[in-house]
């Protein structure tokens, strides 16, 4: 009896082996250190949430490719009229909602004037603001009118903000999403993990993963294991200082890319003496790029000299305009009547690369003469203190939105830089379509705002992904938030 | 106490000898260390132990020597001032269990059960959550669970004490209760107060390592021996280093401080010795 038995599992195991080697896995784990709040990324300005349903499980008129360039999304094809104000959409058919009602241009509509609506909790709300009508042609073919040309419209549509929902079902999108993507969501534990699964009625390409899980694990050493044993078959974006661990081991490949996320010692413009242009200066003389990057981002960060991202066809590099050099910094601050320096606050939110990098730069500004405190906060705290009520001297943030460097533009902006002339500038920038002559608007704002030294402006976050060395499809650049898996599969 | 007692108690020399060793090296931290310890240069990034850096340099280059004085003094700090928290609140509290007995013995008595029915460490979470981080929300965290302890100890030293004939002849001679306890009880129970002391150390010096650890405690540039725990904790499997110098120095502390309270403990009363500290330190 006991030798049957356990011949029995014997052979069961073999079977198990055999069916194991023959096909290919086609579900993911994929380790993210955050849990989204909720699910609708219309409704939250979270990057956790479009890691998860981004071009997984919801979809625009248009999607940003991961070079950051915008392709045909749920419209097939579309014309601008000449004034750039009329933008007509051609709908795919056949597209269906993971809860089976159909997609089509009334879906479109209901989409934008949620978003636009007086009671809407869009968290990018102001990008769709040129949006002046959005007209139901027929149920294939949308029309949106403009009421002035916006040169990223196309862009914007496809950014996780704007992707479309269902009026049957957009007000559970939160808990339980309902979109058009190749995956509908199965279930989410919170506190742990959400499930995808394929849809099977997807009306493009079908993806080559069949499942895939969101495992939410916030501490590196707990990642860090997680992907050693093979809980996770990778995460996105992992801590630099973790990667020497996965650097050389075969099992695994560290994908470096690029990412929207330029990280600036934001200094508050409006409050002495930070409003004396020398001082500014000599902070960024202060600054050593180099010594920070190699600190804070194990040297995967790229150096910035404004605020614009260096893999954009608009980035000029400025990083020259105040070069390291600390005698100059004294100098400066003695002309702006600091000869013994100053003391400052530097508020740092709960992220390593703010927190290591806050660390070198009071080591750094301590050589010239400015004594900086420093003063660790969370999330919460941060968004109200330094955010809302403009109340710091110096914080350390990346700014992650693509091409924002309209923000100094906006005097009542958190770091409240106010120059008429670059406000100028971006009214024709946003007005312009022309690429060569967006470029060159771009170009001035960028250096206008190195030489006025609005921000010590440090490195350009890099996206550092560790994946299983078999896995092949993810994108290794973040040009928009999120974590696109339609194109992952594995080899073998 | 005199050298005579001490050579009869190697336990005591070695655990005091060590304590006051790292004791040393914190409060010269004050004053003097290798290099400063806002000193970053990332050139240097895990320089290994050598001449020019004793014990390395960490992720940031910082001396690993500077750090472990400075931290050892922090961790030290946060531990003497939460007992100092504890033996202010928790003796007089004894105390006054002991020689009113009724319901103030019933109040302190509660206080003590209901405070160690709560796991320290989820007390100290709880205070720093709410007040938010900090070495001086450290220090409250944990003196506030030193309270109860002290209060158990002073009681149960004050009710021996007070059974015994000369007690009972302060108070036929008219002295009262608290003249008493302050005149005679507490002179009596310093011993066991001093030795829970230790205790009590070294319980608040893992209790502050802990709360850091966590990322309650001490923040930077300040540094702490649980933070340097916490910032080594993901370069583990590359530079263990990090990790194991303060680990080690943690470890070194409180076993010496665990010695150094078990010899004075015989050192400082014998008589409690024979009869077993069990039964008066609660």
């Amino acid at each position: 009896m006991r030798v049957t038995k356990s011949l029995a599992l014997a052979s069961a195991g073999l079977l198990l082996a055999t069916s194991l080697a023959v096909a290919q896995p086609t579900e993911i784990r994929v380790g993210a250190p955050l849990e989204p709040p909720t699910l609708d990324p219309t409704a939250g300005a979270a990057e956790s949430i479009d890691v998860v349903v981004y071009q997984n499980v919801f979809e625009g008129l248009t999607r940003i490719d991961q070079n950051g360039a915008v392709q045909p999304g749920l419209a097939s094809e579309w014309t601008v009229s000449d004034d750039a104000l009329t933008y007509r959409f051609k709908l795919h058919d056949g597209v269906t909602f993971h809860d089976g009602t159909s997609f089509d241009a009334e879906d479109v509509k209901f989409t934008f004037e949620r978003i636009l609506a007086d009671d809407s909790v869009n968290a990018q709300k102001a990008l769709y603001q040129a949006i002046s009508a959005v007209n139901v042609i027929d149920p294939l073919t949308v029309e949106i009118t403009l009421s002035r040309p916006d040169g990223l419209f196309l862009f914007n549509i496809g950014r996780g903000d704007a992707v479309i929902v269902a009026p049957e079902s957009a007000d559970n999108n939160a808990t339980d999403p309902i979109g058009t993507g190749p995956f509908a969501f199965v279930q989410w534990d919170r506190g742990s993990r959400v499930v995808l699964e394929q849809y099977g009625p997807y009306w493009g390409e079908k993806p080559a993963l069949t499942k895939a899980t969101f495992v939410f694990i916030s501490d590196t050493a707990t990642m860090t294991n997680a992907l050693l044993a093979g809980d996770v078959d990778g995460t996105y974006n992992f801590a630099a200082e973790a990667l020497p661990v996965f650097d050389g081991n075969p099992k695994f490949k560290i994908l470096v890319g690029t990412t929207e996320g330029e990280t600036i010692l934001s200094t508050n413009n409006k409050r002495a003496p930070f409003d004396k242009l020398e001082v500014r200066q000599a902070m960024a003389h202060a600054i050593n790029r180099e010594e920070i990057i190699e600190g804070a981002t194990y040297g995967y960060g790229v150096p910035i000299g404004s605020h614009f991202a260096p893999h954009h066809p608009y980035y000029i590099d400025l990083t020259n305009t105040y070069p390291f050099d600390p005698e100059k910094a004294k100098a400066l601050l003695a002309d702006a009547g600091f000869p013994n320096g100053f003391s400052a606050t530097l508020k740092l939110p709960p992220v390593a690369y703010a927190r290591v990098s806050g660390q070198i730069i009071a080591s750094e500004f301590a050589k010239v003469g400015i004594k900086l405190e420093l003063i660790n906060m969370e999330w919460a705290q941060w968004l109200e203190d330094v955010f809302a009520n403009k109340d710091f001297d110096l914080t350390i943030i990346s700014h992650v939105e693509p091409f924002d460097i309209g923000i100094y533009a906006n005097p009542d902006y958190y770091f409240g830089y106010n120059n008429p002339e670059v406000q100028a500038l971006n009214e024709t920038l946003n007005a312009t379509t022309d690429e060569a002559k967006r470029k060159e608007l771009a170009q001035e704002m960028q250096t206008i705002i190195a030489k006025d030294a609005v921000n010590g402006f440090l490195f350009e976050l890099a996206q550092t992904g560790v994946w299983n060395a078999k896995l092949e499809g993810m994108w290794p650049n973040a040009p928009v938030e999120g974590v696109v898996l339609r194109d992952v599969h594995w080899v073998e | 106490m005199n050298w005579t007692t001490l050579r009869r108690h190697p336990r005591l020399v070695i655990g005091l000898a060590a304590t006051l060793i790292f004791a040393a090296m914190g409060l010269l931290s004050l004053i003097w260390t290798p290099y400063p310890i806002t000193d970053i240069a990332i050139a240097r990034r895990f320089a290994t132990p050598g001449a020019e850096h004793l014990l390395g340099a960490d992720q940031l280059g910082r001396d690993m020597l500077s750090l472990i004085m400075s931290g050892t003094l922090t961790s030290f700090t946060v531990a003497v001032m939460a007992i100092i928290i504890g033996v202010g609140i928790g003796v007089p509290l004894g105390l006054a269990a002991a020689i009113y007995g009724g319901p103030v013995e019933w109040v302190v008595l509660r206080f003590s059960d209901l405070a160690f029915a709560f796991p320290s460490v989820v007390i100290a979470i709880l205070i720093a959550t709410l007040m938010g981080p900090g070495a001086g929300n450290a220090v409250i965290a944990i003196g506030i669970f030193n309270v109860p302890v002290f209060a158990q100890v002073a009681r149960g030293g004050a009710l021996a004490i007070s059974t015994l004939d000369f007690v009972a002849a302060a108070r036929l001679a008219g002295l009262s209760r608290p003249m008493i306890a302050l005149r005679h009880l507490l002179p009596n129970i310093a011993s066991l107060i001093i030795v829970q002391g230790t205790i009590q150390l070294s319980l608040g010096i893992l209790a502050e390592a802990g709360l850091s650890y966590i990322g309650l405690g001490t923040q930077p540039p300040a540094t702490s021996l649980g933070l340097m725990l916490r910032d080594a904790q993901s370069l583990f499997l590359i530079h263990p280093w990090l990790s194991l110098a303060p680990g080690l120095a943690i470890v070194v502390i409180v076993i010496a401080l665990n010695i150094a309270g078990d010899g004075l403990r015989d050192a400082l009363d014998p008589r409690l010795k024979r009869q077993g500290l069990t039964n008066v330190a609660g």
